[in-house]
């Protein structure tokens, strides 16, 4: 069965080359032959602990770190991403208004009524009221500043978003809410994500399909009742356990 | 939240109060700073001339006005040509790093490892005194400071999130460094400004006061002090008011720059 | 043995209580869990406790009772001789409440160092003891390590063992795990419950996550804006919460049994 894809990955290796100008320090290799497929629609689920190199991935398939060997191939313009630390996410010097209209501007979206109306739309999409354009990202809780993040990155109309541990930083309650409004956004707007986390729970949620990764390898990947019902991989069992 | 910040105000209170009689005195003084015997030689304060005259009778308030004022002028370009200029290499150096970051900040050291006076020294040396030499001179010499600031600053939100998310939607760099970053490292440049305006003020004053700064009849804080000192016995307010206005100055700006700080670490 | 009553906190530059008339008793032995979101005052509840309150900076009223001595309004210098001695502390963040130019050794012995006079080849022993205690492979050669050679896991396990030396007779938990990876979290849990198991020391131990005081505690208080809205033993909070934030808390908890579309 062909299914529409709008990422793969073949034979993904990377890392980080130390030091600078003249003198190059050894290469440190995080990833090792990664190969994976994000289909159209698809919410992939990304766990494994800290250090594994879950976040290196994002990066080289945002083009951020440059791949060693393998293959990257993009089906959908500019992927976006949604960062863990909503704080750190906006630019603390300009109002919401603002940060969400930049990257229309960036677009070249010249028309300021249109990109008024955008941002309009955008806000309602993600649950916002209109209070919150004026406003300077210090004065939101962390539920909202997570909510304008998601509107930023979902403004220019990507159909792939990388989401890396979007909820982690948020109270319980918060993160639930959150995570209902990334299932809606998908439906409506028909996207796919790359969901990473660490926690099982929360990819159980959310995700179709997931991937375990443990010292830069892909040690299983599968549907979400594959994995959790019957993990085949030692590591996976044992993630698994932790959360019982 | 906003809290009331004490150095600032008392900053902006004091140099106000000194912008005020510098912009008055650039249009009108009570005499001729120039012109003698606007009174007898060496008269101590009076109603007349509220700071006193000098060995040719001349006012020194009217004097000390303008000297100020140049002193000032002097100094804001100093400050304004180092300020820019050291942004933008290290708005280019933080941001990029690489090569652009080994051979300009490179240069950067060569320029500190000579002290920053002798070096200007050498300059004015070369291109000869005057108040635009002088600015010239003291400009190229503040740059490596404000290069290696600004550096650290951009560096250290290069790779904030915010930053990232920005050139994943495909921004140009001369963008994300104005529009993005600049704002972000104003903490960090404001402060930096007024330190920057402090030094240029002294290294201007010492270098008048050695004699390769101003010419006569141009005037300027410097180069009063090092008149007032062969009057020390005769006319001890000279010099007493001249190094009063300098330190003033640089209190009242000192102030600000410190408010600024203290202010940019509160929100961040 | 800890008895907190009608604790209230407010800081200089809020306008709302951060904590509003809490009371509290932990029983010799027990595992006593503190849940709510941030903000709700549970941090600050333990600062409390362990006499962290920035006392300039905040109103504050009530009793804490350890062994019937009052604490919250106590000098200084009667808090140095409970602190460390008699209230161990661990915090969310192994790596920064380590000090990174300080090796292992010394960080645990601090507190013996303190309020014993123990000779340094005695206290030696009872740090490798605790180390020993916290399941540390190697306890010497752990002792002779910066907290940079050390996992994050390996790292915790250290500040419980520099926590417990002294052998306190509560031990204040703030978010120890939230910081680990699951499976480590785990095996901290595990520890915490044989050391409890053990020694009968009591704890209190703060998180966000149900889920581990779930695991972890026998009895538990949950808090909201500051006030516990709903406590008793774990099992009925869990199984038949009353309060309605209580309800919403645990609804929000992402389990897999439910996954609504």
């Amino acid at each position: 069965m062909e299914r529409e894809l709008v990422l793969s990955v073949e034979h993904l290796s990377g890392g980080y080359q130390a030091g600078g100008f003249l003198k190059h320090g050894p290469y440190e290799e995080v990833l090792h032959d990664v190969s994976f497929e994000v289909g159209k629609g698809e919410i992939l689920g990304l766990v494994g602990e800290s250090g594994t190199g879950k976040s290196t991935l994002a990066k080289l398939i945002l083009g951020m770190v440059k791949p060693e060997s393998g293959r990257i191939v993009h089906y959908s313009e500019r992927p976006q991403m949604i960062f863990q630390n909503p704080y750190s996410s906006l630019n603390p010097a300009y109002p919401v208004s603002w940060i969400m209209e930049e990257p229309l501007r960036i677009m070249g979206v010249k028309n300021k009524e249109e990109r008024k109306a955008r941002v309009l739309e955008m806000l309602k999409l993600v649950e916002l009221p209109d209070e919150c354009l004026e406003a300077k990202p210090h004065e939101l809780s962390g539920g909202q500043r997570q909510r304008v993040s998601i509107a930023v990155a979902l403004i220019q109309q990507p159909k792939f978003l990388i989401a890396d541990e979007p909820v982690s930083a948020l109270d319980v309650t918060i993160q639930a809410q959150i995570l209902k409004l990334l299932k809606r956004l998908r439906r409506e707007l028909d996207l796919s994500y790359l969901f990473i986390s660490h926690d099982l729970n929360v990819v159980y949620q959310l995700c179709d399909r997931v991937l375990v990764m443990k010292d830069g390898k892909i040690v299983e990947q599968g549907s979400i009742e594959e994995i959790y019902n019957n993990p085949q991989h030692e590591y996976t069992k044992q993630l698994l356990s932790a959360v019982e | 939240m906003k809290k009331r910040n004490g150095y600032l105000t008392a900053g902006y209170i004091l140099t106000g109060i000194i912008a005020v009689f510098v912009i008055v005195g650039f249009f009108w003084k009570p005499y001729d700073p120039t012109a003698m015997m606007t009174g007898p030689k060496f008269d101590p304060p009076s109603l007349q001339h509220i700071m006193g005259t000098d060995n040719f009778g001349r006012d020194i308030f009217s004097r000390v006005l303008e000297g100020a004022g140049s002193t000032i002028l002097i100094s804001i370009c100093t400050v304004m040509i180092g300020a820019v200029a050291g942004t933008v290499i290290g708005a280019l150096t933080g941001y990029f790093g690489g090569i652009v970051d080994e051979v300009l900040m490179r240069l950067n050291d060569a320029l500190t490892a000579f002290p920053s006076v002798l070096l200007a020294l050498v300059i004015v040396g070369v291109t000869g005194g005057g108040k635009y030499n002088v600015i010239l001179a003291l400009g190229i010499v503040f740059i490596p400071s404000f290069a290696r600031v600004t550096r650290t600053a951009f560096a250290s939100i290069r790779d904030v999130n915010y930053i990232k998310s920005v050139r994943l939607m495909g921004a140009n760099p001369l963008r994300i460094l104005l529009v993005h970053m600049l704002p972000n490292t104003l903490s960090v440049l404001l402060p930096a400004i007024t330190i920057g305006f402090n030094n240029a003020v002294l290294a201007e004053a010492s270098m008048s006061y050695l004699g390769i700064g101003i010419h006569p009849p141009d005037a300027s804080l410097g180069y009063m002090l090092s008149e007032a000192q062969g009057m020390l016995r005769l006319a001890p307010w000279y010099a007493l008011f001249t190094g009063g206005v300098i330190v003033a100055v640089i209190f009242g700006v000192g102030l600000i720059g410190e408010g600024l700080q203290r202010r940019g670490k509160e929100t961040l | 043995m800890l008895e907190i009553k009608d604790l209230r906190v407010r800081f200089h530059n809020r306008s709302r209580d951060a904590v509003a008339g809490v009371s509290l008793k932990i029983e010799e032995g027990e595992i006593m869990g503190l849940v709510g979101e941030s903000g709700s005052g549970k941090t600050v509840t333990a600062m409390s406790v362990a006499g962290l309150l920035p006392r300039r900076q905040c109103d504050y009223s009530g009793e804490i009772l350890l062994d019937g001595k009052e604490l919250l309004h106590a000098d200084r210098s009667i808090l140095r001789t409970v602190q460390g001695r008699k209230i161990g502390v661990v915090f969310q963040e192994p790596m920064n409440a380590m000090d990174p130019l300080m090796k292992i050794g010394p960080q645990v012995e601090e507190t013996l160092k303190i309020h014993t006079d123990l000779k340094p080849k005695e206290r030696k022993a009872l740090a490798i003891e605790a180390l020993k205690a916290v399941e540390l492979h190697n306890p010497e050669e752990v002792y002779g390590k910066y907290p940079h050679e050390l996992s994050g896991g390996m790292c915790q396990r250290a500040m419980i063992a520099a926590a417990v030396v002294a052998k306190p007779e509560l031990l204040l938990l703030d978010e120890p795990t939230t910081a680990l990876d699951i499976t480590v979290q785990a095996q901290i849990l595990e520890l915490l419950k044989k050391l409890n198991a053990e020694s009968g020391i009591s704890m209190l131990f703060i998180s966000h996550d149900l889920n581990v005081v779930r695991k972890l505690c026998k009895k538990v208080a949950v808090m909201q804006r500051g006030v516990i809205v709903e406590s008793g033993n774990t099992d009925d909070v869990f199984y038949n919460p009353r309060h309605e934030y209580t309800k919403k808390l645990i609804d929000a908890i992402p389990t897999r049994e439910r996954r609504e579309e």
